[in-house]
């Protein structure tokens, strides 16, 4: 009997695990994929918005601001990177500026600090490479970027670590109500427990129709990205927006937290499985791009990708108990700025579940997270220390970004850690490069086979299925 | 700090004749870097035969030859260096490099010769749209599979892409049980050479579709099929042609690009058509003592090429420390990529460093049939030739004679071009 099941572990259901092991608790993430954070989590814009976007006293708006504000001391105890590196809303037109007054007066509204509208030289004196065209923008130097699938790794390490069960592959088939709580039948166990946190992102719709609720919809709305090398990773120092429009943000550019440049999203109409890129996605996201920043060059682009987002029916997060269901709880509808707003989400959640059980602390277990020492950001003193104190950390496996047998060993055998090859990727950035793999992921298959005592042919690419190797050869 | 005479980036074929020719020269303090567990690079996984008609007169496997230059530099006790990265150049010759028995390694070169060969593009680069399930593998990550791990990728498999990688894996997949379905390649001719078209797919009967190209992968955990479609003469995927091929594996073979990221962080210039070293005759960067060869500095298709050029850097490397190449030179030739000419190799030529070795090498732009391939200063021609057939996939080279040296004296650009007087037209094949 579990005391809480948090099905997805997604950025949500993970900060939300974790902030939940520090309770002398049962509690369990279940995940249907082979990793954490493959949903919506996975491919976003990887921002964290200042909080202007958002209709004003809705709950977007509330915990985005929250949210962003939290961000800082949530991302030091978790050892991820997080860059405030500010955002510009542009505008090219008189319209368009009206729209950038309109955000800055909802930005106020909001209670987002520090804002600017600052018009089109001083736009260019701060940012060099932006278009002539632009005549203006909303400066909000609070907003900033941050690794989405690096923040849910390292949460989910915590919660692990601290006693939560993640089950991985495990995908949820129906849900039924017990006396003292409810039943989750998964297609590998069947699971009792006290509370359910849906935190299922696209599914979660899905989720609560198995308990016959069907007070929202969650459809998906894809965006397609591209991810530019690092040598156009300087072209812009902060996120570039253009004003958005009825389904998005519009087209954005900024650097990634990695150094690399993002471009995109589109917002197209989807199906919940689809994440194919298309022909003119693509082209869309390098036209829409261009029209802010003209000079990048897209002959550097060395990953192309599309993520859902999860659009709830109602307009806002849904963060709330569901009517007649003692201790079901939805986090659902969470769409962009759900990203900016989890860690406030989590508290949110946190909160709410103390209403229906007793939240006593475990004394000597904490929020924090041992750091994960990339030997590419290290000194040299610090690396020659590490090399010293295991080998490992001197054998680059990883040519493009430079990572080490030991890193690719060491985030196998941590809490919550890698169990295939885009995995490792996540969690080390082995295969990120510009090489995308080619001369890494033979090896990286052959080490995950040896520290996780599989058969080569066992090793996947993300989860089951998706195998990488048939057999030996002849 | 260490220091060394030469330093040398990079244990394959470059690397390997480059420490081979130095030390021949009368350099002893010699050491490879290799990234690699063995030296050899690339060569160790290509295991068919090939190699060597030109430098060694017979067809050795890349093992074998890789094996030829290996003994050489053991004979000679040349020093190098396994499993060992560099990280960094400064354009002062410093090297930082890492391994796990010596750690940091801080090395002060007198020379470097950079051979760090080339990687593959990937489907990133050609941003081919559709999902991204496992099963899409660069040509030669698939071949380090087979050769070197002993395992196979996927049983149904089409290549993208003609080159001579993706040529070579259309075999080998096939002979290791594999069904090849077929070779897409978007140009209207082949990228690797007719050897390896003959060799690979027509002794297979694997079909080569000219004109075509991958337009949707389809597979959300492993690739369940594709979609081709054929291409205009924009290169635009024609939709009414488009049609859906299952297969579990896609190769890529579309093309290699020069690893230089440690030449540009040095602030190396680089020639933005080969993505290399901007190289003079001695091979030399615009770094003094700091050399180039091979791969790096542009994609051959032929090891022995590599070989003869990086005699040259290695020899140039060898004089240049024994204080006979100053730098102190009249202004250079510039060479200059004329009419249907991609790009020329070395790009300056300091006429009286020129030595008998020295070789202009080149790629045309287009297939060409029953041209005059010629090199002028001005309206002097130093050099011309029919040529029966010319391709972009065949690196073309011309030695520079004594005759032509003593001619190129006085001006200060030199041109390879072809011309197509008379007969001679541009053939469009399909």
């Amino acid at each position: 009997m579990y005391d809480v099941a948090i099905i997805g572990a997604g950025v949500i259901g993970t900060l939300t695990a974790r902030l939940l092991s520090l309770y002398d608790l049962q509690v369990c993430i279940i995940e249907k994929d082979g990793d954490v954070a493959m949903g919506t989590t996975k491919a976003n814009s990887a921002i964290i918005h200042a909080g202007y976007d958002a209709k004003p006293g809705s709950l977007k708006a509330k915990l985005n601001v929250k949210g962003n504000a939290m961000m800082e001391q949530v991302a030091k105890d978790l050892a991820v990177h997080f860059k405030r590196i500010g955002s510009f809303v542009v505008a090219f037109n008189d319209e368009e500026m009206a729209r950038v007054k309109e955000l800055y007066q909802r930005g106020l509204d909001n209670g987002v600090p520090e804002m600017k509208i600052i018009n089109g030289n001083e736009v260019r004196e701060m940012e060099p490479n932006l278009s002539e065209d632009i005549i203006g923008a909303l400066y909000a130097p609070t907003a900033g970027i941050i690794g989405p699938y690096e923040l849910t790794v390292a949460a989910a390490e915590v919660a692990v670590r601290n006693g939560v069960e993640l089950k991985l592959e495990h995908e949820v088939e129906s849900i039924s109500e017990e006396e003292d709580g409810y039943r989750i039948q998964t297609n590998q166990d069947s699971i009792q427990t006290k509370v359910v946190i849906n935190a299922a992102g696209i599914f979660a719709d899905a989720i609560a129709e198995m308990v016959g609720d069907h007070s929202f919809e969650v459809h998906a709305r894809k965006g397609e990205y591209m991810l530019l090398d690092k040598s156009q990773g300087n072209t812009v120092s902060r996120v570039i927006f253009q004003p958005p429009s009825k389904v998005g943000k519009g087209i954005l550019v900024t650097p990634t937290v990695d150094g690399n440049l993002l471009v995109g999203p589109t917002a197209d109409e989807s199906q919940k499985e689809d994440l194919a890129t298309t022909q003119k996605g693509l082209e869309k996201v390098l036209r829409g791009a261009k029209r802010s920043v003209p000079s990048f060059n897209e002959r550097e682009v060395i990953r192309s990708f599309a993520g859902l987002r999860a659009v709830g029916s109602t307009g806002d997060f849904v963060i709330e108990e569901a009517d007649g269901l003692k201790g079901f709880y939805h986090a659902a509808g969470i769409e962009s700025p759900g990203l900016s707003a989890a860690p406030a989400i989590a508290e949110e959640l946190l909160r709410k579940i103390g209403d229906v059980i007793e939240l006593n602390k475990v004394e000597n277990l904490n929020l924090l997270r041992k750091p994960f020492k990339r030997f590419s950001e290290l000194t040299n003193e610090e690396r020659r220390e590490l090399i010293k104190k295991d080998p490992r950390y001197g054998k680059i496996v990883c040519r493009c970004e430079k990572v080490t047998e030991g890193e690719i060993i060491e985030c196998i055998h941590r809490p919550a850690g890698a169990t295939n090859l885009d995995a490792v990727k996540r969690r080390t950035r082995a295969g990120m490069g510009r090489c995308q793999g080619g001369f890494c992921s033979p090896r990286v298959v052959d080490l995950l086979a040896k520290e996780l005592d599989l058969p080569m042919e066992e090793v996947t690419k993300q989860g089951s299925g998706s195998y990488l190797l048939v057999g030996k050869t002849k | 700090m260490e220091q060394r005479e030469l330093v040398i980036i990079g244990g394959g074929p470059a690397g390997l004749a480059a420490a081979v020719e130095a030390y021949d020269q009368g350099i002893r303090d010699i050491l490879i870097i290799e990234r690699d567990s063995e030296l050899g690079g690339i060569l160790q996984q290509c295991i068919h035969n090939g190699f060597g008609l030109h430098i060694f007169g017979e067809e050795l496997t890349g093992p074998e030859y890789a094996w030829r230059f290996i003994e050489e530099v053991k004979e000679r006790g040349i020093d190098y260096k396994l499993n060992t990265m560099v990280l960094d150049i400064s354009e002062k010759r410093e090297v930082l490099a890492v391994n796990e028995e010596d750690g940091l390694l801080e090395i002060e070169a007198k020379a470097l010769v950079l051979a760090m060969g080339c990687r593959e593009r990937t489907r990133g680069a050609l941003n081919i749209p559709g999902m991204r399930p496992a099963g899409i593998y660069t040509a030669g990550a698939a071949q380090r599979f087979v050769n070197m791990e002993g395992y196979l990728p996927g049983k149904k498999v089409v290549i993208l892409g003609s080159g001579d990688i993706g040529l070579i894996m259309a075999r080998r997949m096939t002979l290791e049980g594999a069904k090849v379905e077929m070779v897409c390649e978007l140009l209207p001719y082949s990228g690797g050479l007719t050897r390896n078209i003959v060799q690979c797919l027509e002794d297979f009967d694997i079909p080569l579709k000219l004109e075509h190209t991958v337009t949707q992968i389809h597979g959300k955990d492993r690739l369940e099929g594709i979609t081709i479609a054929q291409v205009d003469a924009h290169r635009k995927p024609i939709k009414s042609t488009e049609c859906f091929v299952e297969c579990d594996t896609l190769l890529l073979s579309v093309g290699l690009i020069p690893e230089n990221e440690l030449s540009r962080e040095a602030g190396i210039n680089m020639d933005h058509i080969t993505s290399g070293p901007v190289v003079n005759e001695s091979m030399e960067t615009s770094i003094e003592g700091v050399f180039a060869c091979g791969n790096v500095v542009h994609v051959h298709d032929l090891v022995d090429f590599v070989t003869d050029e990086s005699r040259v850097a290695g020899r140039c490397a060898a004089s240049y420390l024994r204080g006979k190449h100053s730098s102190e030179q009249e202004d250079p030739i510039v060479t200059k990529a004329g009419e249907g000419i991609r790009y020329v190799i070395p790009h300056h030529i300091r006429h009286q460093l020129l030595q008998k070795e020295n070789k202009l090498f080149f790629r045309v732009l287009d297939i060409y049939s029953d041209v005059k391939l010629v090199v002028r200063c001005d309206d002097q021609i130093l050099y011309s030739k029919k040529k029966r057939k010319l391709a972009p996939g065949e690196m073309e080279s011309i030695p520079i004679t004594d005759q032509m040296i003593v001619n190129m004296e006085g001006y200060s650009e030199v041109t390879v071009e072809i011309q197509q007087s008379g007969l001679g037209v541009r053939e469009c094949k399909k």
